[in-house]
């Protein structure tokens, strides 16, 4: 039977970072993408700084590299095109081991893969010491709109779901001979993401009708959000690591 | 003499899918308080739907649904009653328990209702006791085993102190054990209990009285023990007993 709703990314543990409030971290966690998009992309350093913060928080949060490394490839197919730029760019030109590359292709290549690097590893990290619910709670708190909580919590939880059925129908697929090497498989889960999206949805219009029958009314009930709200010093302590960020960003600005 | 309130009146409850597809089609049926009843019918037969109608989920298209006396309509404090007057457990437990904990499920409906702090502790210690997960209260939902998980579902909603508890296919993926252990929790809670099954051996074990649900219509009310035992009657709407049972 279906394990119901695995924690996907989270990582369960008793570090500092898990038990900062998830307002903290959210916004911690945007700020830092923020100070790391706003950084110009030939200030190095900087994202070395940005790194180093990033191994710190894991440490911290007692997450391994191996963990946050292996999931941060699933980036990679958005960043594919940035790999191509130093081929595809055009003026000045570098000799790289024999091959002309452009430098700027080189420059806007590195500013893809860098930033978006480091913005999956800050996203892994909070979605490793956070729970999904906590997440919607720290978004509630945050005073988000109640619409956007609602898609989020819903968007969630058919993630879960989604990968449930997906593995069940992958299992499936192979117990009546499909073959499952990688690409022979893309055939079967095309044909099947179809009903797969069908299942999901009639799952969630379900759970969403299990709600409802016990009294739900569009917001989690507050007795999730007043217990433990973020005091100021816990603020201040997620502070640390979007301030240290931050101000990197603008020595980068000013030093380029 | 007056007769009390039934815990659920249906009257000509009428309902049809915005297809046009005629779902229910005049359903009467009423349960007395503390009265034990089984819906049978088989697949398609509308007995989701009228569950669905029970606590205002669906609106109707005609007929009134009355819970201990108080009838479903759109208004916003009424649904909010009728939804505590009326437990219902879905079939599928996965789709009932979300949250990471058992407690924080079966806390999360009382909280729906306002309850707060000690009170809302004792609420959910009150319903895991009920049907004996009380131990279990701090894992994770999908750590259980199957049968755990629906017996939590039920907690969930005997948090809420149901006029009427209404169960989905109760013993449908059970393994025997986990069948009867159910059945025991089910006989002894306090509460009139609306039964939806196509399991015909359950329904005779939990309850006295059972009705048949066909193409939208009630079709037949009586004692569980003399409808089971008429052949044509049950073969006439699809329903059987399993292989090598007879009802005498």
């Amino acid at each position: 039977m279906g394990a119901g709703h695995a924690h996907v990314l989270y990582r369960e543990s008793a570090s500092p970072v898990h038990r900062l409030p998830p307002e903290v971290k959210l916004a911690a966690m945007v700020l830092f993408t923020l100070a790391v998009v706003a950084t110009p992309r030939a200030a190095f350093w900087a994202f070395g700084g940005y790194a180093l913060l990033v191994a710190a928080v894991a440490t911290l949060a007692r997450v391994g590299p191996g963990w946050l490394l292996s999931r941060a490839a699933i980036e990679l197919p958005f960043v594919l095109f940035a790999f191509a730029l130093p081929f595809l760019g055009a003026g000045e030109r570098v000799e790289v081991a024999g091959v002309a590359l452009s430098v700027d292709g080189l420059l806007g290549g590195w500013n893809i893969v860098a930033k978006g690097t480091l913005g999956v590893l800050a996203s892994l990290l909070l979605a490793a010491t956070t729970t999904t619910r906590d997440l919607i709670v720290g978004l509630d708190r945050l005073r988000c709109p109640q619409v956007v909580t609602q898609i989020a919590t819903f968007m969630l939880r058919y993630l879960d779901v989604l990968v449930g059925e997906a593995r069940r129908m992958r299992v499936a697929r192979i117990s009546r001979g499909d073959d499952p090497r990688f690409l022979w498989q893309l055939r079967g889960f095309a044909a099947g993401v179809g009903s797969l999206f069908l299942r999901a949805f009639e799952r969630g219009e379900r759970v969403y009708l299990a709600m409802l029958s016990r009294g739900y009314s569009g917001r989690m009930p507050a007795v999730w959000q007043g217990a433990g709200a973020a005091t100021a010093g816990q603020w201040l302590a997620g502070a640390a690591v979007p301030l240290v960020a931050v101000a990197i960003a603008a020595t980068a600005v000013v030093l380029t | 003499m007056q007769t009390p309130t039934p815990s659920l009146d249906v009257r000509g409850l009428r309902y049809a899918y915005p297809d046009g597809h005629l779902a229910l089609a005049g359903v009467d049926l009423t349960v007395p308080r503390g009265g034990r009843v089984a819906l049978l019918g088989p697949n398609g037969a509308g007995k989701t739907t009228l569950v669905l109608h029970l606590n205002g989920v669906l609106t109707a298209t005609g007929g009134t649904v009355s819970v201990g006396g108080l009838t479903v309509d759109r208004d916003r404090a009424t649904l909010a009653e009728v939804r505590r007057r009326v437990g219902i457990v879905f079939q599928d437990p996965d789709d009932q328990l979300f949250l990471p904990t058992v407690a924080e499920d079966v806390a999360f409906g009382p909280a729906n209702l306002g309850l707060r702090g000690a009170e809302l502790v004792a609420r959910v210690d009150e319903a895991l006791a009920a049907v004996g997960m009380g131990e279990h209260r701090d894992r994770a939902p999908h750590h259980l085993s199957f049968g755990q998980r629906r017996r939590v579902a039920v907690a969930t909603v005997l948090a809420m102190r149901p006029e009427i508890l209404v169960l989905d296919e109760p013993s449908s993926n059970l393994d025997p054990a986990a069948r009867r252990e159910l059945a025991e929790i089910l006989r002894g809670l306090p509460v009139t209990l609306l039964m939806v099954t196509h399991d015909l051996p359950y329904a005779l074990e939990l309850c006295d009285r059972s009705v048949i649900l066909d193409a939208g219509r009630i079709v037949a009310d009586a004692p569980t023990r003399e409808l089971l035992a008429d052949r044509e009657l049950l073969a006439a709407h699809r329903l059987e007993l399993p292989y090598g049972f007879a009802a005498r």
